[in-house]
């Protein structure tokens, strides 16, 4: 097995991957900083974020708004403290960007322009039409390709972390075009793999979005946090899943159900008029509009599909102009997979899974409670999305929390050379016994496919585990899961035994780090007895339970078996929970 | 619901490990009007093999990572329906003009290497720092670069270069796209610094100007223009260096 040093790998080619490198890389340039994706960086799902980011510009807007945004939004399961940093952040954090030649949407006089974001009480989405994600992407791979100290693996899988002697010591990982392995030993490891979207079936997420670096994580003892906050984006296309962007209602899109009503006045985020003004409405929360949808469903009022119950998103009162100037991806998008035109007809959406809030458990500074291991992005619980992720804030949170994790793992790094704490020796042979396990296999010859197993699990999880749920159904997930996980310790039987550029083997291990986070989720869930943000009980639990729920939860892996959950304190420092309110009386707000 | 209509997707399949030269391989296909390609593909790995190897991720013609020859025209899998491709047998190769890693894989390493030899970042002589504040640019400066911008690094372009077949040296469509996007951004002043592969032999003036590139890309980019504007700045330049000793700048 081939082995090289580092001082610090990044595991993760997207947003929060990328900033820490480069963060890293700024910091030190003699730091040796390896760069390890499954993909080249550029492919990364941050590619497909759409309205935009986060940062107080406007004067009118304040960090104290942007702050209560983000904890009422997150039904005050945020860590107050780390919410604060995050605000403080955000704006230089998108100016950074701008110097990197990211290609904001401008005013005429070429001042930035900020849009509304629903859940937001002034302006505060910085966008480049609605490719945002796409354009961050690209400015910051691109920014990356001139520091000569971050060392790139592109399409390299890591599979485990190698923790000896209670500290991150490496990664082992595959090079797919090869399927050689490759051992990287390193004093630290910035955790940087996204979500976990991929567990449920209908999705936003992109197909590489499984979960890995939580699994990776969790597997070492490290805990995933609030796991059963799962984001449903309530305007989305049926059966793809693909997204159309909040920036829609952001920009004066509305939702009417089959009768052209719009049904969101009904629950509780009217009145209609006046028209548009912040936080009510098309402009209140994603979690909000989700459960209305559902609502609508069981009273009849959605359409069908061939692929499942419609509501309309309506555009066409924007203009053709507005429409592409603002939102030509999803009109493109609209066209091509739906077969609609946005400018002449309604899209037909509904809710499907976006976004993982929980994650690996860290701090302010990233660090997580396994020595030398970083977290940051959507794979990370650094606590700033509580039970439900504001629109906007996700963007915002790999470039503040990729250039922190990047800079704490460079201090780590540095530390751990200063007190001579060299490569431990236990390294290879941790090395050997993790490649002897992810090779183990391609030796399987009888056993379950892999998307039949994949399937299960996305299923129950839709099923039981989805908008809105109850102890019965979420049980039963926890049932199918462990069964699902037994099946595939037994064995999955892979068509393709071969080493090079096989999918199928690296699908094979990805479903390993799946099946293990939706249990985190199913059993987080049943657990959580009251109904907070995203997790919404339809039995007794169906009210929010501050008493004995204001906490978040913890899920700890325990080898074979489900995940043991308990669940710790949350930081409040200024904001007391109280009635999350939105719709209600308002000034008209006038759109940029 | 609509009917179920069968296509047979034939896919060139090569294993390094196995494999002399490529072969085809059949798959008959079950489909439905809405099925992309790419949707083609994935129901061939799940259900019939689990060994054909191809690249994916979002589904929705913005990662970039699904291009393939279909039918012998460089198409993103994800972007092209099987409705407009059955009845009947549709081919399905690896992109043209690259290496195979395996099936419909390609080697993209070269696209990355020329990608980073035209500097796709932005050049200051002095380095902002956020504290400096966001630069102004309106909406006029942002067109002159925002096309350019688009590029989703897919690689159909290469594909469809005959050109970059003949010599693989040639930098190629996307990366001097990308190259001019930078110069013809108003941030930026590294026009100069990136002059030197507009002006080498395997720089804009490779170009034949098929404009086949422009013809295949998904996100309506056009390297036929960028490349042809900097064959003017290349001229302009040329004979700037009698006057001025680093070249054109930018302008």
């Amino acid at each position: 097995m081939k082995t090289l040093q580092t001082d610090i790998v990044v595991i993760g080619g997207g947003g929060a991957g990328l900033r820490a490198a480069i963060a890293a890389a700024e910091a030190d340039p003699k730091a040796r900083v390896a760069l390890v994706s499954k993909v080249v960086p550029m492919r990364s799902h941050t590619v497909a974020a759409e309205g935009g980011s986060a940062g107080v510009i406007r004067p009118d807007d304040s960090l104290q708004n942007h702050f209560d945004d983000t904890v009422h939004g997150g039904d005050w399961l945020c860590e107050q403290d780390v919410v604060d940093y995050f605000v403080a952040h955000c704006t230089e954090e998108m100016i950074q960007l701008e110097q990197w030649g990211c290609p904001w949407s401008r005013h005429p006089d070429g001042q930035i322009n900020v849009r509304f974001f629903g859940g937001m009480k002034v302006q505060r989405t910085w966008f480049a039409a609605d490719k945002s994600g796409f354009h961050i992407l690209h400015t910051l791979f691109q920014t990356s390709l001139k520091f000569p100290s971050i060392q790139r693996f592109d399409e390299y899988f890591c599979c485990e972390l190698l923790v000896d002697n209670g500290a991150v010591r490496g990664v082992l990982a595959i090079e797919i075009a090869t399927g050689d392995l490759l051992l990287i030993e390193c004093k630290a490891v910035v955790m940087a793999t996204g979500g976990a979207g991929r567990v449920y079936r209908q999705n936003t997420n992109a197909g590489i979005v499984t979960g890995d670096g939580m699994g990776m994580a969790f597997a070492q003892g490290v805990p995933l946090r609030d796991m059963e906050f799962v984001q449903y984006h309530p305007t989305c296309l049926p059966g793809t899943g693909i997204l159309m962007t909040e920036a829609c209602r952001g920009e004066g899109g509305i939702l009417t159900n089959k009768d052209g009503h719009r049904y969101l006045q009904d629950y509780g985020l009217g009145p209609l008029d006046p028209w548009p003004r912040p936080k009510a409405m098309e402009l209140g929360p994603r979690d909000r509009l989700s459960q209305a949808f559902w609502h609508e469903l069981q009273k009849g009022n959605t359409y069908e599909t061939p692929h499942g119950p419609a509501v309309n998103l309506d555009l066409r009162h924007l203009g053709e102009q507005k429409i592409m100037e603002r939102l030509p991806l999803i009109t493109e998008a609209a066209r091509t997979f739906a077969g609609v035109d946005p400018v002449k007809a309604p899209i037909p959406v509904c809710p499907a899974v976006h976004y993982t809030m929980g994650g690996i458990t860290c701090d302010v500074n990233c660090a997580t409670p396994l020595p030398g291991l970083f977290a940051a992005g959507e794979c990370a619980s650094v606590g700033i999305h509580g039970a439900n992720r504001l629109g906007s804030n996700s963007l915002a949170e790999l470039l503040v929390f990729g250039k922190v994790a990047g800079e704490s793992a460079l201090r780590h790094a540095r530390e751990a050379a200063a007190s001579g704490s060299t490569v431990a020796a236990g390294v290879q042979r941790l090395g050997d016994a993790a490649a002897q396990r992810v090779l183990g296999l391609l030796n399987q010859d009888s056993g379950d496919r892999v998307a039949t197993l994949r399937d299960g699990m996305r299923n129950t999880m839709e099923t039981n585990v989805g908008i809105y749920r109850d102890g019965k159904a979420m049980q039963e997930a926890c049932n199918t899961l462990a069964d699902l996980r037994d099946r595939y310790r037994r064995g999955v039987k892979l068509d393709d035994r071969s080493r090079a550029f096989n999918t199928e083997w690296l699908s094979a291990i990805e479903l390993g780090f799946t099946l293990q986070v939706a249990q985190t989720m199913a059993h987080s869930a049943v657990l959580r007895e009251e109904s907070r943000g995203a997790h919404q009980r339809l039995d007794q639990f169906n009210t929010r339970d501050d008493e004995k729920f204001l906490c978040h939860s913890l899920a700890t892996a325990q080898g074979d078996d489900a995940p043991s959950i308990t669940h710790g304190p949350v930081k409040i420092t200024r904001s007391q929970p109280m009635a999350r309110v939105y719709g209600g009386a308002g000034t008209k707000a006038v759109m940029t | 619901m609509s009917t179920e209509k069968r296509i047979q997707i034939e896919c060139l399949r090569y294993h390094p490990e196995q494999d002399k030269e490529p072969r085809l391989q059949t798959y008959d296909v079950p489909y439905t009007d809405d099925m992309s390609l790419l949707q083609g593909l994935q129901y061939i790995k799940d259900h019939l093999d689990g060994s054909l190897t191809f690249r994916w991720s979002c589904r929705m013609a913005i990662c970039g990572s699904c291009g393939v020859m279909i039918n012998g025209v460089p198409s993103l899998g994800c972007h092209t329906f099987l409705r407009d491709l059955g009845p009947g047998k549709v081919r399905v190769e690896p992109l043209t003009h690259f290496p195979i890693q395996r099936d419909l894989a390609i080697d993209q390493t070269d696209f990355l290497r020329k990608l980073e030899s035209v500097k796709p970042w932005i050049i200051n002589q002095t380095p902002k720092k956020p504290s400096d504040g966001a630069n102004r640019q309106t909406p006029l400066q942002i067109d002159d670069y925002y096309q350019f911008s688009e590029c989703i690094n897919c690689l159909l372009c290469y594909a469809a270069c005959p050109q970059y077949g003949l010599n693989p040296e040639f930098t190629g469509p996307a990366a001097l796209t990308l190259l001019h996007r930078y110069n013809a951004d108003s941030r930026d002043e590294g026009t100069a610094e990136r002059m030197a592969v507009i002006n080498g032999e395997n720089g804009v003036w490779g170009c034949t100007l098929v404009s086949y590139c422009s013809e295949v890309c998904p996100k309506g980019v056009d390297p036929a223009r960028a490349i042809n504007q900097n064959k003017i700045n290349s001229t302009k330049d040329y004979f700037l260096r009698f006057v001025a000793p680093r070249g054109a700048s930018k302008g």
